[in-house]
């Protein structure tokens, strides 16, 4: 049983090197391949993060009637905090509203403000859904609720937000199918050529009785060395490379407030994804290649 | 051992190659089938090991039911038989030992078993000095009989060969026969095709002919019985 893999890699190796400008060829393409697909996997990631980090900062503003007293709005807040869809509601006090408008004014305007008699601002109810993609209706629902008198209309700024993001993955999903697709093919057709040469070795196994598994695995484990190589390469000069611009950007899209994702995390997602896809890829063509050869 | 009841193979073209052939052969059996080129010979013996299917009829080798055998099974009927070939069919990058090896190790022995086997079988038809050697350094005569070795690796019950001496001279192919002959009187049954009407008139062996697809003679003690 283990003699029976030892041979099968070894003679997948020796198929390797026996053929080695046809592997050079389908490796260069691999490596090519997937390294363009990491590179659109790393700004996917970026993308993902950012619209994680945009809806996760999506919240609205629901107002009181400027009569009502903090002890009401305390009791709004919580049966707000009582809908299943709300994550989390904060409360901005009459005075809070007010000290934080004039921190925006600055000293001169807020003069203005002290000319009030009484306190204009209504209480601010901040509300944070618990699904982003959901805060229209969340508002909507707040809306009804008895003494509120406004919400500030998330609606435009949330779906805008929302459909860019969308498009931005869509078509890095079509992108990415089309390189796979792309490199099983060029695999697949290295190792048809190279089979070629090898129609005789086929011919004599079946004669003697070896299984199609037998004869296939060979060429499995030449398409998977060549996955496997091809997928490293790209991995390691794109982990390095990431990790650097990482460093100089200190972590943050340079102007934008996103964090970036870290450099070690996205190394290890890189690397099992491009890994596995690489072996998935040089499965598939060692599989293709031989299929025409095995026909009884 | 092997049987056929009434099998008709028509290839794929439209060509009837074998017209409704039956034949019994007994274990331990050494078979000639002669007859003219393109009269079904190869397709006689290609039937055997399925390489060809029958298009109607029934055929067993062995055990096996051919008719309905699944793709899968084929591999064990094929370890259950030694086939030899006109060009012998070996690997040119493979040394001779690399070559008896490759059929062992299909059926997945240990380097071990292998070692042993290998150098027994290549003892048994005289090449144990040259088994390092690559064909390309061998004569016709000892690259069949490193084919002969392959075939007999697996310790098969029938050995089918299709013109095994057709490539090689008369003095070589009276060596090749003699081996034959051997592996024979340990009791391995044998189906030749040839056309080597010598051979075959002093080895006064069980003769079958094969014209236009159909047995026209099958005689125990038979000769060639063509002019050409
Ligand atoms: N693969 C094939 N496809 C079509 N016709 C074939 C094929 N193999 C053999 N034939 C035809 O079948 C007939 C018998 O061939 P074969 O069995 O090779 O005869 P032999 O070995 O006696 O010379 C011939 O007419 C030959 O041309
Ligand atoms: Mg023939």
């Amino acid at each position: 049983m283990m003699t029976k893999w030892v041979r099968h890699l070894r003679e997948g190796i020796r198929n390797v090197i026996r053929n080695g400008w046809m592997s050079f060829a389908a490796l260069s393409a691999v490596i090519v391949t997937l390294a363009v697909l990491g590179f659109s996997l790393i700004l996917t990631f970026n993308v993902q993060q950012m619209s994680t980090s945009v809806a996760n900062q999506l919240e609205f503003s629901a107002f009181l009637d400027v009569n009502a007293s903090n002890q009401i709005g305390q009791q709004v807040a919580d049966q707000i905090r009582q809908m299943p869809d709300v994550s989390s509601v904060q409360v901005i006090s009459k005075n809070e509203g007010m000290a934080e408008m004039k921190k925006e004014l600055g000293s001169e305007m807020s003069d203005v403000l002290n000319a009030f008699k009484q306190n204009p601002l209504p209480i601010q109810l901040v509300v944070k859904p618990k699904d982003p993609h959901e805060i229209t209706a969340v508002a909507d629902q707040v809306k009804l609720i008895h003494g509120i008198a406004a919400v500030r209309d998330p609606h435009q700024l949330a779906s805008a937000i929302f459909r860019t993001l969308d498009v931005i993955r869509d078509v890095g999903v079509v992108f990415v199918v089309a390189l796979l697709i792309t490199s099983m093919f060029l695999i697949s057709n290295t190792i048809r050529i190279t089979i070629f040469s090898r129609r005789r070795e086929i011919e004599i196994m079946k004669l003697v009785g070896a299984t199609n598994w037998f004869i296939r695995w060979p060429f499995i484990v030449e398409g998977m060395l060549i996955g496997f190589f091809g997928s490293i390469i790209p991995v390691a000069l794109l982990a390095v490379g990431y990790r650097s611009l990482y460093a100089h950007a200190k972590g943050q899209f340079s102007g934008l407030a996103f964090p970036l994702v870290p450099a070690g995390t996205l190394t290890i997602k890189l690397a099992v994804i491009l890994v596995a896809i690489g072996l998935v890829i040089g499965l598939w063509g060692g599989t293709m290649s031989v299929r025409k050869f095995l026909r009884v | 051992m092997i049987e056929m009841q009434d099998v008709w193979k028509e290839y794929p073209n439209g060509t009837q190659a074998l017209n409704g052939i039956s034949v019994h052969i007994q274990k331990g059996e050494f078979v000639y089938v002669v007859g003219p080129s393109g009269a079904g010979k190869s397709t006689f013996i290609k039937l055997m090991y399925r390489e060809v299917r029958p298009t109607k009829g029934h055929i067993f080798v062995n055990g096996f039911n051919i008719e309905r055998l699944k793709d899968r099974k084929i591999p064990l009927l094929r370890r259950s038989i030694g086939v030899v070939f006109q060009d012998f069919k070996l690997l040119p990058k493979l040394t001779a030992a690399e070559n008896v090896a490759f059929a062992l190790e299909v059926i997945g022995l240990s380097p071990r078993q292998i070692r042993k086997r290998v150098a027994d079988v290549l003892a048994q038809v005289g090449l144990e000095d040259k088994m390092n050697m690559l064909p390309s350094q061998l004569s016709g005569g000892e690259q069949q009989r490193v084919a002969v070795a392959r075939s007999l690796a697996n310790n098969p019950a029938v050995i089918i060969a299709d013109e095994p001496t057709g490539n090689l001279d008369p003095d070589t192919s009276w060596g090749i026969m003699r081996l034959f002959q051997r592996i024979n009187d340990r009791g391995t049954t044998i189906v030749m095709a040839t056309h080597n009407r010598e051979i075959v008139n002093s080895m006064r062996r069980r003769v079958i002919a094969i014209e236009q697809g159909t047995i026209v003679r099958d005689e125990q003690r038979g000769n060639y019985g063509y002019d050409d």
